[in-house]
């Protein structure tokens, strides 16, 4: 599965980089997780707050840290 | 109901520390204990009642309610909701280019970016408790000012030559954001902002109050009269040039602000100086240099700094005292 997290390397983002990560190994999901930290690329994808996370294209969550419920009802997909 | 903090601070600092209550250590760690306490209490309740209110407000759907309006109704409302919206510096850019690019006029744009800043909930609430009910409704009134101002003064001018042209390029997508529905997840998404903006900001409050507790009961009240009181004529434009480097955010200066009142230096001088700290950082500019060029940014710096003085001067003569 590949996950983009979009934010410009704030704390709130590596935190959902992190949280992603454990859930994903928790779940035994095999994900990839590509951070898109410009500014222009973020936009471009129609963000304007950030961390967001995008899977397939899709832009799932923006402007905070996503509840663990979210990020595994996303990796359960 | 707050001086319950009062009785608290009283109880830790001359009782269960044995101070001394005339001395600088006992006024100091008094001061110290007063505030943070009653402060985090603020905090708490205000952002939780605030993020819940906020569950309602996102930057899509400001984005969707300025675009098609008015001019004039663009800069009030852009002002009112830079004020409300939840926001970080962070983000300045990809919001920018987003309302431009959903055809929201430059200085509509700009009316949001610099209310922002100024006006959130815990410079209100700190401020709130610190000078007082009506002077916070002055620097919100003011705040709001600035950015319908500002925002005109920029279309007013033409200034869209001073934004990088790649930007009017750049199409954004509108994306349908998922929203918040249900009281429940409304009550733990408020819940969820208070404990983000405490963790955010809980050492810039300590740092404040410690040292405005340092402040309170080390340097004579002569020092500051002396300095930055009525007789030095300067005052307001050196508080400003002072607040420019120090970047921080209202959690901290507030605490500080409150102690300098205390010592007599008087409140248009004080205004100026946390409205500069709050609205002009460098870091905030640079990262607007991404999409600004310089003239821009010095034009937005200069608006700010002429706005501060003139604001800092009138409270001065009309409420010095």
């Amino acid at each position: 599965m590949e996950i983009a997290v979009l934010g410009k390397g704030c704390s709130r983002c590596t935190s959902t980089i992190e949280r992603i990560e454990r859930e994903a190994k928790a779940l035994g999901v095999d994900v990839q997780i590509t951070k898109i930290t410009d500014e222009i690329e973020i936009v471009k994808n129609g963000v304007m707050t950030t961390p967001a996370v995008m899977i397939d294209g899709k832009v799932l969550h923006s402007g905070s840290i996503p509840s663990i419920d979210a990020v595994q009802s996303w990796l359960k997909k | 109901m707050l001086s319950l903090f009062t009785h608290l601070a009283d109880i830790v600092a001359y009782e269960a520390l044995a101070l001394d209550k005339s001395s600088s250590l006992g006024t100091a760690v008094h001061f110290f204990i007063e505030d943070t306490t009653k402060i985090f209490f603020l905090l708490v309740v205000m952002i939780y009642l605030i993020g819940y209110g906020r569950t309602y407000i996102s930057t899509e759907k400001v984005r969707a309610w300025l675009s098609g309006k008015s001019r004039f109704t663009g800069y009030v409302l852009a002002a009112i909701l830079g004020a409300v919206t939840p926001f970080c510096s962070c983000s300045s850019v990809p919001l920018f280019i987003a309302f431009l690019s959903a055809g929201i006029p430059l200085g509509v744009t700009m009316a949001f970016l610099i209310t922002s800043p100024i006006i959130n909930e815990i410079a209100v609430v700190l401020l709130g408790e610190a000078i007082g009910i009506h002077f916070t409704i002055s620097y919100v009134v003011i705040g709001l000012s600035l950015g319908i101002l500002g925002g005109a003064l920029v279309d007013y001018l033409k200034l869209q030559k001073w934004v990088e042209p790649f930007v009017w390029e750049i199409q954004v997508p509108v994306t349908q954001e998922a929203g918040i529905s249900g009281w429940q997840a409304r009550e733990r998404s408020a819940r969820r902002e208070v404990i983000d903006i405490i963790k955010r900001v809980w050492l810039y409050v300590l740092l404040g109050v410690g040292l405005g507790a340092g402040l309170h009961g080390y340097v004579p009240r002569e020092w500051f009269v002396a300095n930055a009181g009525p007789d030095n004529h300067f005052a307001v434009p050196l508080a400003i040039l002072a607040g420019i480097p120090l970047y921080a955010n209202a959690a901290g200066v507030i605490p500080v602000a409150q102690v300098l009142l205390d010592k007599g230096v008087q409140i248009g001088t004080i205004m100026a100086f946390i409205m500069s700290i709050v609205a002009i950082s460098l870091p905030e500019l640079m990262i607007l240099r991404r999409v600004l060029k310089p003239q821009m940014l010095f034009f937005f710096a200069g608006f700010l700094f002429v706005s501060f003085n003139v604001v800092g001067y009138l409270f001065n003569f009309f409420f010095g005292g």
